[in-house]
């Protein structure tokens, strides 16, 4: 399906949360690397959280929705990561300033206006994910803007906060989080809604995390920076889209919105066209006895313990629920994310993918008759569960299916791997901010603004014509280096090793090519960190490995990371002349009679067993001409 | 926006923005236009005193007496100043779950924070209580601050004797403002403990642990609050909670079976009264003897020493402390240890002390040796009767025998 975005009025705006890389939490002194050891060292705390009632009355509905779900939420605390802050047992200690100088960095270079007071505040987040029930947030800079080539795009706000806890699992009856991300310093970065295309949202991302990495101070890897996106067009909704990690499809998230709020209008106009009212849309009935003798596995199992199955007639929407929203993903699946989210339940069963599932045509036949629904108009949906469970389910569908009489109702969403998304909660109503009073407001003085100057990040623009002129790298490797989160790394590299044989454009694709291609072989690259490169580029300088050899000593760092470097590069230690061609003499000796046979392939038979052996010890060229001379000496000339 | 005490300058105002943050401007070089004057009240008094009253299933009367603290305090969204106030509505808005068991009544008696209480306040606090015990309240609960809890908790313990229910005093270490408070936990199982326990004695209750799965309820005369800021921070020492409440199960199950029971309401005394010349003196290395020459001569009635170790002070003290008790100032030992029993007989300090007259307060913690005194002195005029009764195990304030167990563990390298 082409889309014409303008046509349909796509407004799309970008909210970038990154992690700064600090040597402790916002508000503790905790470190903020993430937990690796093992289970013996995590401790549990359980809890409940229950809702704030604003000063005027009024109950925030995401609020309201959590609080409904009553979930025990569980959190893990690894020994070494987590400390009675992130608990909520101690207040928050004071604003860590490194991160508060990083954070008015990034803002300078947004060209964003500092305010001269900060004050933290408390937004109210009640799905367990904060311990106190809501997140630390503040604003620090507004205003700003950032050029594009479709037109200048403005920022809203620039805030610096404290990352969630990590979610490890989720149940219906509990949720399970790990606290050794809650607390690392966060910043964020609001666009207006003002980009227009995909392509254009997939161009600024990339530039605001380009920004954020020329800083040098934000950290790497994944989970480290996550996006989420608002998108809306003409006749639809303000969507909110959350999670997305992988900067890369941001533009596919966008394009598979734009479809999903297309089709969702659709499905709107088909209905009315029909003449579909809210009063079509049924009551619930329970409808067990028609499944008494079912063959369906998933209905008896329920059955067998006690369970029942309810029923609701969707008048007049014969057909619409298999309705494709989004690739793979049909108007019944949105039906089912409701479902799942508010009932607890695992899904929904409708009669238009009936019969399946075990379920006969006599069960369906049977369920029309017993609703009086009309086997050629209406759609049947079932649920099956603890009856408490399949009303909420059931009603939340209900009313789902009368939101999509009026178009696209306004929900929060979370993304899917291949870009599609599913339901979250309702969106969040205003009036959800307090002040957070454990925390004096913070005063950005010269002081301040004095060390906020280190971090401010270079024009990307600038990076790259030096990268160009200054370094004589292509265009293209540039480009490279300049997506890849390794652009500092060049910079540090550069400055310890300029002068030496190690040459821009070989750090340059040492950290773009050479590392992706370790990567594509499943070699954990993120293994490899800036003081590994530096030592092993330090022997290369010295002389003790060839450059050969740095990617097959890196490659079995980043396998095992344990093992001293001096173990993994014995291997690869320079061998001097006289050893090499003593080693080549050997080669040539004991096979001697097969080398004159093969006269014509004898280069090539001692190059590959002498290379077998030195590879990485001696730069390939030095060895040919080695082996030249040595059979030069043996055949009388020289080979091919 | 008004500027509060957090603000960190008189040039700088705070601007709350539409999406609901605050950020502070400087008024240097700015250009302010008013486009609409208004003024809210902030921390007003206005009805402290009141009742309120919320009807509720059943027919019984739950009683609360507000006194202030953490536990009835919550941010006004709108000036982030915090209210120490306390309806019935409010607290039903908290805690939904309590209109299930009965009508609900509050008394706003103060909005103080609790390290501005005073045997004054313990006074009329005891005073309110006993009202509604003989009112025909069915449970009686005080809302309390956290600091000085344990104060309050021996004060009602000594003040009324022969209890038909248990009062439970309650407090809050997160306030009931925030998702992941404490309070309306500690609220319900307050509730279900006036209601349901067996025992007739004055008891706190608070989270036992720092998960939601169960509130501890320990005697008034025997708990600590042994750390800043935790919710568990309220423990018993020396002795063990006298029950908890499981939860969700809202289960209330008695783990000690040494507790007063439940008397006739005809049987319930109330002696309200506190000397308030009584005071609480730390022994460290260089405490000196012109610190107890001075209480004496301004005229103290009582001293708590808070000994070290078994119950000791320096030697240079001891001829202050002598002439204290030879002019009718009752001077009592407890140990700045926490934990254990104060014995004078072990060393020639001790022995000297007790020669002098000191009276050892067994294994009693400091701040109920010290309400205890004030309560005695004020309530009892013979010196002597008020020595042998501060001696005498009254409300099991004291308890004789310490088993292992009851020493709580710290993390000494093992297993999570
Ligand atoms: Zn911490």
């Amino acid at each position: 399906m082409e889309i014409n975005y303008s046509e349909v009025g796509l407004q799309v705006g970008l909210e970038i949360h990154q992690q700064l890389d600090t040597s402790s939490k916002l508000f503790c002194r905790c470190p903020t690397k993430l937990f690796e050891g093992s289970e013996e060292d995590v401790a549990k705390v359980e809890r409940y959280l229950r809702i704030a009632r604003s000063e005027t009355g009024e109950v925030d509905p995401a609020a309201l929705y959590e609080y409904m779900k009553r979930r025990k939420i569980i959190y893990l605390v690894p020994k070494g990561h987590v400390c009675n802050v992130e608990l909520d047992e101690e207040p928050p200690q004071e604003l860590n300033k490194e991160a508060l100088s990083i954070a008015l960095g990034i803002s300078m270079g947004f060209k964003s206006k500092i305010v001269d007071e900060v004050y933290v505040m408390r937004k109210i987040v009640v799905d367990g994910s904060n311990t106190t029930g809501f997140q630390r947030t503040a604003i620090i800079a507004l205003g700003g803007e950032l050029l594009d080539e479709e037109g200048a795009i403005r920022i809203q706000t620039i805030c610096l906060e404290e990352d969630a806890a990590r979610k490890v699992r989720d149940l219906s009856s509990s949720v399970v989080y790990n606290l050794d991300r809650l607390g690392i310093p966060l910043i964020e970065i609001s666009t207006a809604p003002d980009m227009r295309s995909p392509e254009q949202v997939l161009r600024v991302a990339s530039r605001i995390g380009l920004m954020l990495r020329l800083t040098g101070r934000v950290r790497r890897g994944l989970g480290t920076i996550r996006q989420d996106i608002n998108v809306s067009i003409k006749g639809g909704a303000k969507i909110e889209i959350k999670g997305i990690q992988n900067l890369e499809i941001v533009d596919k998230v966008v394009r598979y919105e734009v479809m999903r709020q297309l089709n969702l209008l659709k499905i709107m106009n088909e209905a009315i066209m029909r003449g579909v009212k809210d009063e079509d849309i049924g009551s619930i009935s329970d409808v067990t006895d028609v499944f008494k003798n079912c063959r369906s596995r998933l209905i008896l199992s329920n059955l067998k313990e006690g369970n029942k199955v309810y029923a609701c007639v969707l008048r007049r929407f014969k057909g619409l629920l298999n309705f494709e929203v989004q690739p793979g993903r049909r108007f019944g699946t949105e039906l089912a994310d409701y479902a799942r989210e508010w009932g607890g339940i695992t899904g929904i069963i409708h009669t238009d993918e009936l019969p399946g599932y075990g379920i006969g045509v006599e069960e369906v036949r049977e369920l029309y008759r017993v609703l009086n629904a009309d086997g050629g108009e209406d759609v049947v949906v079932i649920v099956v569960g603890p009856e408490d469970k399949c009303v909420r389910a059931m009603s939340a569908v209900v009313g789902r299916v009368k939101e999509a009489l009026r178009g696209v109702p306004k929900e929060t969403r979370v993304v899917n791997d291949d870009g599609t998304t599913r339901y979250m909660r309702p969106q969040p109503g205003a009036a959800r901010m307090y002040p957070e009073t454990d925390i004096p407001p913070v005063r950005i003085d010269e002081g301040v603004i004095k060390e906020a100057l280190k971090y401010v990040p270079r024009d990307p623009t600038a990076v790259y014509e030096e990268l160009v002129s200054k370094y004589s790298l292509s265009p293209e490797l540039s480009k490279q280096l300049l997506r890849s989160p390794h652009i500092i790394q060049f910079y540090d590299l550069l400055k310890e090793f300029s002068g030496s044989e190690i040459t821009p454009q070989y750090i340059a694709s040492l950290l773009t090519v050479q590392l992706k291609g370790l990567k594509s072989e499943g070699v954990p690259i993120e293994n490899i960190g800036i003081e590994v490169l530096r030592e092993i580029l330090a022997l290369v300088r010295d002389g003790r490995i060839s450059k050969d050899g740095v990617i097959e000593v890196l490659r079995e760092y980043a396998l095992d990371p344990k093992k001293p470097i001096d173990d993994l590069i014995r291997k690869y230690v320079r061998r001097d002349l006289e050893e090499t061609t003593k080693l080549i003499v050997n080669i040539v000796e004991s096979n001697r009679d097969e080398l004159i046979r093969k006269r014509d392939k004898a280069f090539n038979i001692v190059m590959g067993l002498a290379m077998k052996e030195l590879r990485g010890r001696v730069d390939g060229k030095v060895v040919a001409d080695l082996v030249r001379k040595v059979l030069n000496e043996l055949l009388g000339s020289t080979p091919a | 926006m008004p500027s509060t005490e957090l603000s960190s300058k008189d040039d700088v105002i705070i601007v709350k923005l539409a999406n609901g943050y605050n950020l502070g401007i400087s008024l240097v070089n700015a250009y302010v236009e008013v486009v609409k004057e208004n003024y809210i009240n902030v921390g007003s008094s206005e009805g402290e005193g009141a009742t309120t009253f919320v009807g509720g299933q059943g027919d019984r009367l739950i009683s609360i007496v507000s006194t202030g603290g953490t536990i009835v305090s919550r941010v006004e969204y709108e000036t982030g100043a915090v209210r120490p106030a306390l309806t019935a509505e409010n607290l039903i808005d908290l805690v939904p779950e309590l209109k299930e068991m009965g009508s609900i009544e509050v008394v706003d008696l103060y909005r103080i924070l609790s390290e501005n209480m005073t045997p004054k306040h313990w006074t009329s606090i005891s005073k309110a209580v006993y009202e509604k015990i003989v009112g025909g309240a069915d449970a009686v609960i005080v809302a309390h601050g956290t600091d000085t809890l344990p104060y309050t908790s021996s004060a009602l313990a000594f003040a009324l004797r022969n209890l038909p229910l248990p009062i439970v005093l309650v407090g809050s270490q997160r306030s009931s403002d925030r998702p992941s408070s404490d309070s309306a936990l500690n609220l319900l199982a307050s509730v279900i403990v006036a209601l349901n326990a067996p025992f007739g004695e004055v008891v706190v209750a608070m989270h036992g642990s720092i998960s939601d799965n169960y509130v501890l309820v320990n005697r008034g005369v025997k708990v600590r609050k042994v750390h800043s800021s935790r919710r568990d921070a309220f423990q018993s020492v020396n002795d063990i909670p006298l029950a908890k409440v499981i939860f969700p199960d809202k289960k209330l199950i008695v783990i000690n079976s040494r507790y007063l029971g439940r008397c006739r309401v005809e049987d319930l005394i109330l002696m309200p009264n506190f000397e308030e010349r009584v005071a609480i003196i730390k022994a460290y290395p260089g405490l000196s003897p012109e610190i107890i020459d001075f209480l004496v001569d301004k005229g103290f009635k009582g001293i708590v020493l808070e000994g070290t170790g078994l119950g000791h002070v320096n030697e240079a003290v001891i001829p202050s402390i002598k002439r204290a008790v030879e002019v009718g100032v009752v001077v009592v030992m407890a140990t700045q240890t926490i934990f254990g029993r104060v014995n004078m007989n072990v060393y020639t300090t001790g022995r000297k002390l007790l020669m002098t007259g000191v009276l050892p307060a067994s294994d009693m913690l400091v701040e109920t040796a010290y309400v205890k005194l004030s309560w005695l002195l004020a309530n009892f005029n013979d010196l002597t009767e008020v020595k042998n009764l501060f001696m005498k195990n009254l409300v099991y304030e004291i308890n004789e025998v310490h088993e292992d167990y009851i020493y709580p563990r710290w993390y000494h390298g093992d297993k999570l």
